[in-house]
């Protein structure tokens, strides 16, 4: 084994996406876990972009990368609060959180 | 196979178990626990990385105040869990399909490049540290889009009080800006009537 490259940083994130995709694949009634999956694949974004900022052989660009995960932490945390809110009032009025049943807006 | 090498290999195993067992977990609490070791597990790889001020951030943030909310919205909801897990194995060919596919796709990609040794820390870097080179970097090149950020999280406040507030129908209480604003033609209603008086039915004489 070698020493770590780009290529090991990068396969861990797209392995993370992919298992991601999986749980939304199969936890589709559970709106908590399909939260949660969201959640796994920005982390997974983040990794990409923290892995490629610290290969970076530009210098002077090298803390971009960096930057764009801390918005990205921002606009995720508001996004999940956001979320967990919007769950919170669909319990209230409906008693359930299985997306299965949510087809009122049916056209 | 250095110190550095052993210690991603191990957060990896970690990071990818907790990110299997968040997915396929029975209970949603079991679920949010292991979301996060999987956010530890990778701020401990951020570390590896040396980006510091984002691994503590990560740590603070999610940890501390994402995953609390999360663990307080599953344990507050009264959710029947076996509900939701009906025909829960049925789509896995598919999505283990897709899964594969990306997999694929991304080995494909990362097969040929990437294969790039750390470039050694600058001088400069080593002197001022990961933190400060950020800071420098938020409050010069991207002052705006902070500023942008900071009313984005105001934003998500007010949109998340706003749509759990609800008031109580039972309680009663008293508006004083209606109070001052009253009038005294909406205490009393003077009706206009007519002085009429119903004359007595005279019987005609020799009818």
């Amino acid at each position: 084994m070698g020493p770590i490259t780009l290529g090991h940083y990068l396969s861990l994130g797209g392995i993370l996406f992919a298992l991601s995709v999986i749980g939304i694949f199969l936890n589709r009634r559970n709106l908590i876990v399909l939260l949660m999956a969201i959640e796994l694949m920005l982390l997974a974004v983040n990794l990409n972009f923290i892995a490629f900022s610290h290969y970076l052989p530009v210098e002077a660009d090298r803390m971009a990368g960096q930057v764009f995960v801390f918005f990205i932490l921002t606009v995720a945390a508001a996004e999940s609060a956001i979320g967990l809110a919007i769950l919170v009032v669909l319990f209230r009025n409906r008693a359930s959180i299985n997306v299965e049943e949510l087809d009122e807006l049916k056209g | 196979m250095n110190s550095i090498t052993a210690l991603f290999y191990v957060f990896a195993a970690v990071l990818l178990f907790a990110a299997l067992r968040v997915i396929t977990a029975r209970s949603t609490v079991h679920a949010a626990l292991y979301l996060v070791l999987a956010f530890f597990s990778a701020s401990c790889i951020w570390m590896l990385l040396r980006a510091e001020f984002l691994a503590i951030a990560l740590v603070l943030v999610y940890v501390g105040a994402v995953m609390v909310l999360f663990l307080f919205v599953v344990m507050m909801l009264d959710i029947n869990t076996d509900e939701l897990r009906v025909g829960f194995w049925k789509h896995l060919p598919l999505a283990g399909a897709v899964g594969a596919v990306i997999a694929l796709e991304m080995a494909l990609v990362l097969m040929r490049g990437f294969r790039l040794e750390a470039p050694l820390p600058t001088a400069k870097a080593l002197e001022i540290g990961n933190t400060k080179l950020l800071g420098i970097e938020i409050y010069t090149h991207y002052l705006y889009p902070l500023q942008l950020a900071a009313v984005l999280l105001l934003v998500a406040i007010i949109a998340a009080i706003a749509l759990t507030l609800r008031g109580r129908k039972d309680s009663k209480q008293m508006d004083p800006s209606q109070q001052v604003k009253v009038k005294a033609a909406d205490r009393v209603r003077l009706i206009k009537m007519p002085a009429v008086v119903e004359a007595p039915s005279v019987k005609k004489e020799g009818a």
